[in-house]
């Protein structure tokens, strides 16, 4: 059923960002200047209102009401990538994070926006131009950061060093994703995958941080979760499952 | 022209409702007063963001989640806002940041009281966005023109605030017995508060009579507090809320509805730094401080070898 895996990918979609948005909120009064309170807390915006858009789409697939997916899901049934559901470390490694996924969210948004779907299409054309700042965004703090003091620069290069095989799991296709690829629906994970490390190596090599060689097994199921996410949606579910589904908040 | 000209140079302008600008001359206790009050407002807003910002993780759906990040997001635009206008008056961000974490800087003492419940955050939209919109109202008139734009530019903003507070409020008032008790909590708790955010008693307010002469205030704690009061509790208890305050009652011959004494001991042990969350709320601004120092000097030792290579 090519609805079903498309409905499967829009979910993974929509669970990266909104997961990462979840996190990237965590910073909102804690970052180390007012103006990243403000910028960080923009971006994580951002994420939470992509993921609102993918949900959507996902209901008129399925049915199925976003409130109902975010809150009232048990940890395995989440299929974001481990990268998100991290706790937010400090600033080198919520601004590493954020910056790996923006391009990957650049290199795939760009060939979204020609997606065979006219629904996806649609919503990728009006994330994209969202996504093409925080990608500013990101690369200039991995700069400042990667060239700033050796403080910082250790700091970054152990947050790539964590974080760059979460990354790849980002690149693992779902099942039947052949099917969606085979339609031009979404575009090959092969194609972005590269596109993604030659953006992020010349980059990180730029910012003076050295690429992992050492690569450990990359999670392959997106339904296979760190203990983080269990912690996460207990916090995220709480309020909302003090009282059952259609109580209106 | 002599300073006591000078002087009435200036008070002569403020009388003509001219603003004052920042190149303009004035009174050394002027300026002093207005960093006072716009980094305390500042400040007020940068704490402000803690009680909220920590139920932002937590928010039942994703509607509530992505408002009240905008919104904890608009109290930090607030605080940057603010931190120019007091710039404009000779005061440094770092000056200003260092008086607030070493506790010589005051702010809003309604952000010493814990966040306990989901339903604080309607409770917090609707009274203390409402009651800074009351002050806020009249410092928009007021005579140093920075201060005064920031403020029309905040109050749009707090309005929309107050109106997602109310829209919460009225809706767990009319929701499930939990959610009934849990606003109802929510208001036990924030009610006296919040009356005290405008401030001590008159008789008590030292700088209220010369602030009001150079038209930095157009009106006193107490009138604020009355007005706020007028125009917020029969909201309340139309709603089936029961105030926190027997002695509150409607004086017909003054239109007022008159309230309880405010426990004045509670609001100078809070304002002192004895409150619930006194010590918290500076530790998390400390944190957040101290947590992002090697972001800082990353920063500065950029720009210090790379800029002006554009």
């Amino acid at each position: 059923m090519p609805n079903n895996s498309l409905a499967n990918k829009i979910l993974s979609v929509a669970d990266d960002s909104f997961i990462l948005g979840h996190r990237n909120s965590e910073w909102a009064g804690h970052a180390p200047i007012l103006e990243e309170d403000i910028a960080f807390a923009n971006i994580a915006l951002d994420e939470l209102g992509h993921a609102q858009l993918w949900y959507e789409l996902y209901q008129e697939l399925t049915g199925a009401e976003p409130d109902r997916v975010i809150f009232f899901r048990s940890a395995a049934e989440w299929r974001n990538t481990q990268l998100v559901e991290l706790p937010k470390g400090d600033w080198a490694f919520s601004m590493t994070r954020q910056f790996l996924f923006d391009v990957y969210e650049n290199v795939s948004l760009e060939r979204l926006v020609h997606s065979t779907n006219p629904r996806v299409q649609e919503i990728a054309t009006k994330i994209r131009t969202e996504e093409i700042y925080h990608l500013r965004h990101t690369s200039n703090w991995v700069k400042r950061l990667g060239l700033g003091t050796d403080e910082s620069h250790a700091r970054m290069q152990r947050a790539l060093d964590e974080l760059w095989t979460y990354a790849l799991q980002l690149f693992v296709p779902l099942e039947n994703e052949r099917e969606l690829i085979a339609e031009n629906v979404v575009p090959d994970l092969g194609i972005l995958r590269d596109a993604w490390q030659e953006k992020t190596v010349t980059h990180l090599s730029a910012s003076g941080l050295q690429i992992p060689e050492n690569i450990d097994s990359v999670p392959n199921l997106r339904a296979e979760h760190t203990e983080h996410l269990a912690e996460l949606l207990q916090d995220l579910q709480q309020v909302a499952r003090s009282e059952k589904f259609g109580v209106e908040w | 022209m002599s300073e006591q000209e000078k002087l009435q140079e200036f008070e002569a302008r403020i009388a003509r409702g001219e603003k004052i600008e920042p190149g303009d001359w004035m009174p050394e206790e002027y300026r002093k007063q207005l960093i006072r009050m716009i980094s305390q407002h500042a400040h007020s807003e940068i704490v402000g963001m803690l009680p909220e910002g920590a139920w932002i993780t937590r928010a039942p759906t994703l509607r509530r989640k992505i408002t009240l990040l905008a919104k904890v997001q608009d109290e930090g635009g607030h605080g940057q806002y603010l931190y120019h206008a007091a710039e404009t008056l000779g005061a440094t961000r770092a000056e200003m940041i260092d008086a607030l974490l070493t506790g010589k800087a005051k702010y809003a003492s309604v952000f010493n009281y814990p966040s306990l419940t989901w339903a604080d955050m309607g409770m917090i939209g609707w009274l203390v966005d409402g009651a800074a919109i009351m002050n806020q109202t009249m410092l928009a008139h007021c005579s140093y023109g920075p201060y005064s734009r920031a403020m029309v530019r905040i109050c749009t903003e707090e309005t929309f605030h107050k109106k997602q507070g109310m829209e919460q409020v009225i809706k767990y008032a009319r929701g499930t017995p939990p959610q009934k008790a849990m606003v109802q909590d929510a208001l036990n708790r924030w009610w006296w508060p919040v009356l005290m955010m405008f401030g001590p008693h008159d008789s008590n307010s030292p700088n209220s009579a010369q602030l009001i002469r150079w038209g930095v205030k157009t009106k006193t704690n107490d009138e604020l507090r009355q007005e706020f009061i007028n125009k917020t509790a029969p909201d309340l208890q139309l709603l089936g809320l029961k105030i926190p305050d027997p002695a509150l009652h409607y004086d017909e011959a003054s239109d007022n509805w008159i309230s309880g004494e405010i426990d004045w001991d509670e609001f100078w042990r809070v304002v002192k730094g004895d409150g619930p969350c006194n010590k918290e709320r500076l530790a998390a601004r400390r944190d957040a401080h101290e947590n992002g120092a090697w972001v800082r000097e990353a920063l500065n030792a950029y720009a210090e070898r790379f800029e002006g290579e554009g």
